[in-house]
């Protein structure tokens, strides 16, 4: 109704607490909970607790970058638990050797090539997903669902329900180092941290600085439209699901490595817990809306809250009621900053 | 610009007459805040009389439509319903008092049937269940009446979009209302669906069932009605009897000065910069071609205008030329070079732009910035390496919005922010700013109001001027005669005529293959 003219309004103006809340609501979240757990617990607030818990996270965290992804492109991947199964266990299969029959060797790939093998499959899954949705028109949530089953599926066949226990690797054959990535610190903090916080500022640039963030947002907002104004948005789809699952392998590594093990059954429910972190961070699920940042203030909130109830000692079965009703209010809140901004009739 | 404004026309002052007025307006001011929405509105809605609102996008229409239907409450005023003063509280109250409205904005369930539909949420009980043979039947009735060959069992989403705002008519009769509040109803509909709503409006109203009409489309709305408001920024400007009053005294008071559509710029016509060849696109669900081998060239620095009904295949045509869908047969030349097997995007790099009809579905996008949509087209013009330039992006913006004068508190406002017609300039300019050699836009003036009409056209000549090649489509003869070098009509997929600026509307609309309304 009040058009004004092409001038730079002082816009701020409406500043006003509620709606500060709202918008950093994730921030106060993190904040209330880092304050109530330090009165309850003194062994809370101290730089060990912090990184030891920023490690669990990390897992998480880098689940919901992907996450985030598919999610700003309107969509949803519920097999990223299953790929990081399935990665464990071919990065514990790697490590214990590669038996290739025809010629009678067993191969035993240095780290660094297990790593980027690893991650080479979950691309491949994540492409699956991607291909399935984009050019075969499969509905997201149906797709990964699947690819859910059968990655979770392919994973126990591989090791026929077992747990790789050892994948320190041997020093003669030069493939030890895994567990670097669970355990070793720089300075201090957890590789896992580290991985987490240089996947998040990656991510964080492809959003807000590269024509491919460009593109997720805009197709994700309303996909005819990116595509009528030229927007490759086939080739924006098959991308976020292949990065969703090369992050999903990544965190299936750091998972190994600080298990010192590869289980079929690893990360059951994690795409869940994923999800939520996204979703507490303020994205729509409705594609086009939400940020690094606030889904990393989501990971947070979900860890530190369920590490904390750990450390005062409340039952899981209290965590799990908790964690629900934080998703739940994340996105009632949600709603309420997305959902009231009415049409003009 | 709102400062001065004089109402012409006799303002009703006293109480209404119960007899003959049904509905009146009393003073009747909305704000939301300190905005102004509604600011003192008089008028009578008399029994068995079509009442139209007159007014730009944002000038108010809206608010006072939502006030009579019982959606919102009026800040200060009454509303007097058969000579007593009444507050609805909420829509469902007004509909039960007699008011019922249809909305401007389709309120279908695609995925339902056209019986479904109209009788969502008072489906008729039987002893079974629901009464579907007594709703087809209605329904059939219905459609009838509306001469219409739509089966009541169709799902909506395979109407095209005419039917389906007959279809939403359709429902707004079903409920026996007294007073029926018709907002933008022939947006969408063909000169022969328009003359049967309006048959059935005089049916209606010689039922003594008034009728409160809403359209930019003033030519029409002047047809058929009997009273006039008009509404300038929230102020109504005038109110006057049909007898009263002619199309240029409603322009006059809608946008306070004369208004122009625009005359063919004098441009240098060049080289063919598109030239459709035999194009075909054949209809998916089997029948007749949607474009049936069609050929057309359109030169730099020419305006040609697509007349034609909605389904005559200029949509489809416009759409196959952009790469959207894929033609049977047939090539498209952009400036010498066969593109049909290009991409949108590879289109829009070679040149070749459009604009598209539902700037809601296919042209926004709401979440994001003003600023955002405008660049989204161009993105690889300020991306260097692997980054965006933020200040190249920012100047590119900036041009844009100053080119095509978007009205925004600034690049960072949202979309929804902006009226319907800065809208549509913000999908324009979005288009404009890959630096085209050809634009086409499909129905450029929809949904906007006259004086935003006036600006995208002139906007279209001043670029015909720099040499752009620009091919528009419109389903109304007025715009056909404003800035168009040649108008081509198109028929069932094919050029019915082909005409040069002198043509007369008469014959524009016969080649159509429409009859004239009266």
């Amino acid at each position: 109704m009040s058009d004004t003219t092409i001038t730079r309004p002082a816009k701020k103006a409406d500043f006003s607490l509620g709606r500060l809340l709202l918008e950093g609501r994730a921030f106060f979240a993190l904040i209330a909970i880092i304050v109530v757990f330090s009165i309850l617990s003194p062994n809370y607030l101290t730089v060990g607790n912090f990184l030891i818990m920023a490690s669990h996270v990390a897992i998480y965290g880098i689940l919901a970058i992907g996450m985030l992804l598919v999610i700003l492109n309107g969509g949803i991947d519920l097999s990223v638990g299953s790929i990081l199964a399935l990665s464990g266990v071919v990065a514990g299969a790697m490590m214990q050797g590669l038996e290739i029959d025809a010629l009678g060797v067993i191969l035993y790939p240095p780290v660094w090539a297990v790593v980027v093998l690893t991650c080479l499959v979950g691309g491949l899954v994540g492409a699956v997903n991607g291909v399935l949705i984009s050019i075969f028109k499969v509905p997201a949530f149906v797709a990964t669902l699947g690819v859910m089953y059968v990655a979770r599926g392919v994973a126990l066949l591989m090791t026929n329900g077992l747990t790789y226990n050892n994948l320190s690797g041997r020093a003669e054959l030069g493939n030890t180092g895994f567990d670097w990535l669970g355990f070793n610190r720089i300075a201090g903090v957890p590789i896992s941290v580290i991985v987490l916080a240089v996947l998040a500022v990656l991510a964080a640039l492809m959003l807000t600085r590269s024509s491919f963030g460009r593109w997720l947002y805009a197709s994700g907002g309303n996909e005819r439209a990116a595509e009528l104004s030229g927007v490759p948005t086939r080739r924006v789809k098959i991308t976020v699901y292949t990065l969703s699952g090369i992050l999903s392998a990544i965190a299936g590594l750091v998972l190994a490595s600080q298990l010192t093990s590869a289980g079929p059954t690893a990360g059951v429910t994690y795409e869940l817990t994923a999800i939520a972190a996204v979703v507490i961070g303020g994205a729509a699920l409705t594609g086009g809306r939400g940020t690094i940042q606030g889904t990393m203030l989501g990971a947070f909130v979900i860890g530190f809250l369920s590490d904390g109830l750990v450390i005062i000692g409340v039952s899981s079965y209290w965590q799990t009621v908790f964690t629900g009703a934080v998703i739940v209010l994340a996105v009632l809140m949600n709603s309420l900053q997305y959902g009231r901004g009415g049409r003009k009739g | 610009m709102s400062a001065h404004v004089t109402v012409t026309g006799d303002i009703p002052a006293g109480r209404p007459d119960a007899r003959e007025v049904v509905l009146a307006a009393r003073n009747v001011a909305k704000s939301y805040g300190n905005v102004h929405a509604l600011k003192g509105v008089n008028f009578d809605i008399h029994r068995g009389q079509v009442t139209t609102l007159f007014g730009e996008n944002g000038a108010g229409k809206s608010t006072l439509m939502k006030i009579l239907s019982g959606v919102i409450q009026p800040t200060s005023g009454e509303i007097i319903l058969d000579g007593s003063p009444v507050a609805f509280n909420n829509s469902t109250e007004a509909r039960d008092r007699g008011i019922s409205i249809i909305h401007q904005e389709l309120s279908l369930a695609p995925n339902m049937s056209v019986r479904d539909n109209i009788f969502m949420g008072r489906e008729i009980s039987g002893p079974g269940g629901v009464d579907f043979a007594e709703e087809e039947r209605q329904t059939r009735r219905l459609m009838a009446e509306l001469e219409e060959e739509i089966d009541p069992l169709t799902p909506v989403e395979e109407l095209r979009l005419g039917q389906q705002q007959i279809v939403e008519i359709a429902r707004a009769l079903s409920v026996d209302s007294r007073i029926l509040i018709m907002d933008e109803p022939t947006s969408a509909l063909s000169a022969s669906e328009v003359e049967v709503l309006f048959k059935v409006i005089r049916d209606l109203t010689a039922k003594g069932v008034s009728i409160v009409y809403i359209s930019h489309h003033l030519e029409e709305a002047l047809t058929i009605t009997d009273h006039a408001v008009v509404l300038r920024d929230g102020t109504m400007t005038a109110y006057a009897p049909r007898s009263d009053i002619d199309l240029e005294w409603i322009v006059r008071n809608m946008v306070g000065d004369n208004y122009d559509l625009g005359s063919p710029p004098a441009t240098q016509l060049g080289q063919p910069a598109l030239s459709i060849r035999n194009l075909t696109l054949a209809d998916p669900a089997g029948g007749f071609n949607l474009v049936d081998g069609l050929s057309l060239d359109v030169h730099a620095g020419e305006i040609v205008c697509i007349y034609g009904l909605m389904g005559a295949g200029r949509t489809e045509l416009l759409e196959t030329c952009a790469g959207r869908l894929r033609p049977t047969s047939g090539e498209v030349v952009l400036e010498g070079r066969e593109i049909s097997h290009l991409s949108i995007a590879e289109r829009i790099a070679r040149g070749l732009a459009l604009v598209p009809e539902d700037r809601q579905r296919d042209g926004l996008v709401q979440t994001m910035s003003v600023g955002e949509n405008l660049s989204l087209a161009s993105i690889a013009s300020f991306t260097r390496g692997l980054f965006t330039q933020k200040r190249a992006e920012r100047s590119l913006i900036d041009a844009s919005i100053r080119e095509v004068t978007v009205k925004t508190s600034g690049p960072d406002a949202a979309i929804g922010s902006l009226s319907g017609g800065n809208q549509q300039k913000v999908v324009i300019g979005k288009m404009l700013a890959t630096r085209p050699r050809v634009i086409m836009l499909d129905e450029p003036s929809r949904g906007i109001d006259i004086g935003a009409k006036a600006e995208v056209f002139r906007l279209l000549a001043e670029e015909a001027k720099q040499g752009l090649a620009v091919l528009y489509s419109t389903s109304e003869v007025s715009e056909c005669l404003s800035i168009a070098h040649r108008i081509v009509v198109m028929h069932k997929g094919r050029i019915s005529a082909e005409f040069d600026s002198t043509v007369t509307k008469e014959k524009i609309m016969a080649a159509s293959g429409e009859s004239l309304v009266a």
